[in-house]
This record gives C-alpha cells, structure tokens and sequence, in this order.
C-alpha cells in the first residue's frame, strides 16, 4: 500500500507541475487540481496508514487511527474547492478580456 | 480581558458579514460602517499595543481545548505590534479608497477590505501552523477580489499570475504542514517547538526538509529571491488604496518566518538551531541587489515603487537572518518604517498619476503638475525616507540593521551590499523625481489631452498620505523609546522558552 500511495502522490504531483508550466489557463488551473488532490492524499497519508481501524472513539475498537490528518484534509478540500472555482472564474474572466487563453493574454488564440 | 486577544479577529469578520448585509442601503452606509469599525479595530489595537508592553502573553484556547490538542490564539507583544500596524496602515487605505471613490469602481470593496483584516489578524494571532495556513488562504483569497477590483486588461492578467503563483504556494505549504506533521506528530507551534528539541537524529533530515519547504512558502509570500516576480506587476496594477493595504502583506511572510522558524527552530533546537538563518540572509542579499536594478530599471513609478517594497523586505530578511536580538530589533523598526512609508508612497504615486493626465505614472517630462511643490517635497521627503539617507526614520533603521551586521561573520558582504544597492536607488530615485518634477513641458503639445486643473479630492486623500507618511518623522522624534520597545519586542519573541511554557499552562502566561 505504501508504495501505491507514494506512486499516486508522486504521479499526481508530476503532472500538476507540467500542467502548471503550460502556457493556456485551463491546463494550469487542471494543474492546480491535479496538486491539490496529491496535498490531500500526502496529508492523509502523514497520519500513518492504518486498515480497518476507527478514528474516532468506540467501545470495541482494537486501535486508533489518527484523526487528526482527517480534519486537515477536510479543511484543505475545502479550500482547495473555493479556489479552483475562483482559479476557474479568473480564467475565464481574462479569456473574455484579453481574447486570449494565453497566461500573459497575449497572441492569439493558443 | 479574558476575550480580548480574539477580539481583532471577530471584529472584522462581523463587519465583513454586516456590511453583506447592508448592501442594499447603498455605498455611503456602507462606507460609514467600514470606515467606523475599521477606526475601532485601530483604537481596540492601541488598546491592545499598550497592555501587551506591560503585560505577559495571553494565551486563547478556542473552545477551551487546552493545548496542544486545541487550537490557540497566542497574544504577544509582537502579535500587538503587527496588528497595531495593520489598523493603522488599513485607515488611511480606506480613507483613501473613499475619498478617491475607488470603492465604487466594483462591488463588495468593504466586505473584501474587512476580510482582509480578519485574515491578517488572524494569521498574527494564531499559534497553529495549521490555522496559520486557514488564515492565509483567507487573507489571499480577499487580497485575490481586492487586486482584481475595478477591473481592466492589465490588472486581470498580473492577477492571474498572482493567483496561481499563490495557489501553487498554498500547495507546498500543505506539503510542508504535512511532512512536519508526520515527523513531529503535532501543527501547534509551541508543541513543534518542543518535539524538535527532543527530536531522534534520524529525523533531523525530514524536519530540516520540510522546515526549507515552509521557508519557500514563507518566502514567496515574503517576494523573497526567487520568489518575488509576481510582485512588481500585481502591486503595480493594482488600485492604489489596495497596493497600500498590500504593503502588509508581504511583511505577513516575514512575521510567519519569525514565529515559526525563530519559535521551531529557536535556540532549543539542538543542531537544527537557526539553521535556516543562513539561507535568509543569502537570499536576503541577492534580493537586495535585484530589487534594487528592479527600482534603477523601472519606467512607470508605481513599478519602482513596487521595488522598492521589495528593497525593503529584502532588508528585513537580512536583518532577520543575522538571527541576534539586535537584528531582530531592528528589523520590527525598520518594518513599521517600512510598511507605513510603502503605504504612503503607493497613495502618493497615485495622486501624482491623477495630476498627470494620460501620462500617467510612465517617466516621459509631461505638463506641469497642479500642486506641483507640495507633490515634490512630499516626493522627495518619501524618498529619503526610503532611501536611508539622515535624518529620516530609513537611515536610523538601516544604521540599526547595519549596526547589527557588525557581530555577524559576513558583515563585509552585508555592509557592501546594502551601501551599494542604496546608492544605486538613490540614482534611480533622483532620475525618477527630476522627470516628474523638473523637466517639463512650458507648451502642451498638439497631441497632449487636457489636464485636469485641480485634482479631484485632492485634499482629502493627500490627508490619508499625511497619515502614513507621519510615521518617517514620528520614527525619528520617538527613536529612543520606540527602540527600547522594539528590543523589549525582540526580547519576548526570542525567548521560546516563555511562549512555550505559556502556550502549555496559561497560568503561567498569565491572562
């Protein structure tokens, strides 16, 4: 499991930087997505990874995870959701503006 | 006085959410309530400034969750400070913004400037660096609307960068939060502090990882070497009344810089002790040099002004990087010399520009400024001030900081490049100040537009210049005790130890 977590996170991050360096606004905010969703499953994964057992408080609970990581998680989905949508509004706001997709608005269409 | 410390916090949220609310009553209700509680906030951080000096921390657990499983608010006397400079820097911004009517330009100006403060406030009160990344994300995602307001080509695509460099930021701040997470086991900052100071050796190199990572986040907020290419375009695009608020904004990254990297890895830290001291005052350097080519190479004024934010963060983030109680004295002296006076000239550059008519704030000799004598002695008294020449608050600030540089082992590089960068902005300044006030036109040509006669609302908004630039001579006329407080400051913030035993019993913080 770990090193499926660990090729996921580095995959993702991967292609979020090379989407991030393109030079059109939509692939860099999907770049932008793409290392949120890697930050998501890093901090998941910084908790320790544990199967089957309970973060929170329970009788029968043979162990714990830790919650902690889930209420960062949490927080940063949230986050990240409010800024890809104002991430996704600015795009198209300087796509209408400067009739261009290009990041510096300059050209043509890209 | 149990609550006060949450205070500077909620006062800004429950404007920001009442003047939602008051919109439809229209924007001169609105521009009371904002100019009112934001004037509040600036009497309630006097307050708050002269109880800190005498007293302990006041340490805030949310919900009464006791540290470190809570998340605390920790008041001190360099959290006072910055909140004090945020109010003050915040009246005149808003005075400015509505006497010029800039807030008209768009919607929700006062609901933006409010969430704003609460997202600064928040990040100079908070003790967790995970609610210190809640507060950023706040504090960006207002400074976001508020750059972009009023609109225009230019302003959306500097904002667009901005907004992506920042988002990729906020990415490796979470990268950052989590590895140190994973190896200590805990975000509150006082608690971090204390498993680095028991901290196996084979973890050293993981804590020592991540460490770097928050000092690039905290950099890039900072416009630290090579951070810093978003500034010049989104300050210089941006509103004026905005550019002035941002003037905090960059010192925000080197507040974080000081309490996190001075409480984590303070002097407790075993062979993690200031390691990242060096790296600050290197790239503190090279971003000195670079800011200053930037101000020598710029053609509009209010990208030199830009850069010359930048020379002054740079100079904080060699100040900060001698890691010694002195340098860190003077750097909170020369960063409330340095923000107000950001502030100040971004207002001044912005009333110039009015009196400029199309030529704008571009260096080409256009007609004869209304105002013109008034406009260049405040001009020329913002550049001494900036420059660091005597007798104004930038000379006893940079002679501080120099001062400091003494005791350190590369004071030879420190004392070469800040003398030399600041002759070369004197270059630059003199150059920019003798096109706008010297060489111009006795005819207006054919092609020029008609100037305006008067500046519309010229005396009221060059009062809320007045307002920050008052901060240079008061500076100097106060040195003495505003240096004494400044080291008391510097004093209190060094000693983790306290803020460590405060943050875990409050009892013996005090209340």
């Amino acid at each position: 499991m770990e090193l499926l977590i660990a090729l996921s996170i580095g995959v993702l991050v991967a292609c979020g930087v090379y989407l991030v360096l393109r030079a059109s606004t939509f692939p860099v905010v999907m770049g932008l997505t793409l290392l949120s969703y890697a930050t998501n499953l890093f901090l998941f994964a910084m908790g320790r990874l544990a199967i089957g057992v309970p973060a929170i408080v329970s009788q029968d609970a043979a162990g714990y995870t830790d919650p902690l990581p889930q209420a960062l998680v949490l927080t940063a989905i949230v986050i990240a959701f409010g800024m890809t949508a104002f991430a996704i509004v600015l795009a198209l706001k300087v796509r209408s503006e400067t009739g261009s997709d290009h990041v510096d608005g300059k050209g043509g269409e890209v | 006085m149990m609550h006060l410390p949450i205070l500077p916090i909620l006062l800004p949220l429950l404007a920001g959410i009442l003047l939602l609310l008051l919109r439809p009553l229209g924007l001169q209700v609105q521009r009371m309530v904002g100019f009112a509680v934001t004037f509040a906030l600036l009497m309630l951080a006097v307050w708050l400034f002269d109880g800190a000096l005498v007293g302990q921390r006041q340490v805030y657990a949310l919900g009464h969750w006791p540290a470190p499983f809570g998340i605390t608010l920790v008041f001190d006397q360099l959290a006072a400070l910055m909140l004090l400079l945020t109010a003050i820097l915040a009246v005149g911004a808003l005075w400015y913004a509505i006497v010029t009517e800039i807030d008209a330009q768009g919607s929700h100006f006062h609901v933006l400037f409010q969430m704003q403060l609460f997202g600064l406030n928040g990040a100079f009160l908070t003790g967790d660096a995970f609610n210190l990344f809640v507060f950023f994300e706040v504090l960006l995602l207002a400074s976001y609307s508020l750059l972009l307001h009023g609109g225009g080509k230019e302003r959306t695509v500097a904002g667009l960068h901005y907004v992506v460099v920042n988002l990729v930021g906020s990415t490796v701040f979470l990268f950052a939060l989590g590895a140190l997470y994973g190896a200590l086991g805990t975000l509150n900052i006082a608690d971090m502090a204390a498993k680095v100071a028991e901290l196996p050796a084979e973890r050293e190199g993981l804590v020592m990882a991540a460490g770097l990572l928050l000092l690039l986040v905290f950099g890039l907020k900072a416009a630290m070497f090579p951070l810093y290419l978003w500034l010049p375009a989104a300050y210089a695009n941006t509103s004026a009344p905005v550019a002035a608020l941002f003037a905090i904004m960059t010192k925000v990254g080197v507040y974080a810089i000081i309490r996190v990297h001075g409480t984590v890895f303070g002097e407790d830290a075993g062979s993690l002790a200031y390691f990242y001291a060096p790296w600050l005052l290197g790239l503190g350097l090279i971003t000195l040099v670079l800011a200053a080519l930037g101000v020598l190479a710029a053609f509009r004024l209010r990208i030199q002004v830009a850069y010359l934010v930048l020379a002054s963060v740079a100079m904080l983030l060699i100040a900060v990087g001698l890691h010694s109680e002195t340098g860190l004295a003077a750097a909170l002296y020369y960063l409330v010399h340095s923000t107000l006076l950001a502030g100040g000239l971004f207002l001044l550059a912005d009333v110039i520009v009015r009196g400029r008519g199309a030529y704008a704030d571009r260096f080409d000799p256009g007609m004869r400024l209304p105002h013109h004598a008034l406009l260049g002695g405040l001009f020329m008294f913002a550049a001494v001030a900036a420059l660091g020449l005597p007798p104004l608050s930038g000379f006893f600030g940079k002679l501080w900081i120099l001062q400091a540089a003494l005791e350190h082992p590369w004071r030879w590089a420190v004392l070469a490049t800040v003398l030399i960068s600041s002759a070369i902005l004197l270059i630059a300044l003199a150059r920019s100040g003798s096109v706008l006030f010297y060489k111009v036109k006795d005819r207006p040509d054919a092609a020029d537009p008609v100037l305006p006669a008067q500046i519309s609302a010229f005396a009221p908004s060059l009062m809320a210049v007045l307002w920050l630039l008052a901060a240079v001579p008061l500076l100097v006329l106060l040195a003495q005790p505003v240096a004494e407080i400044m080291q008391q400051i510097a004093a209190q913030t060094l000693d983790t130890a306290g803020y460590r035993a405060a943050v875990f019993d409050p009892a013996v913080g005090g209340k």
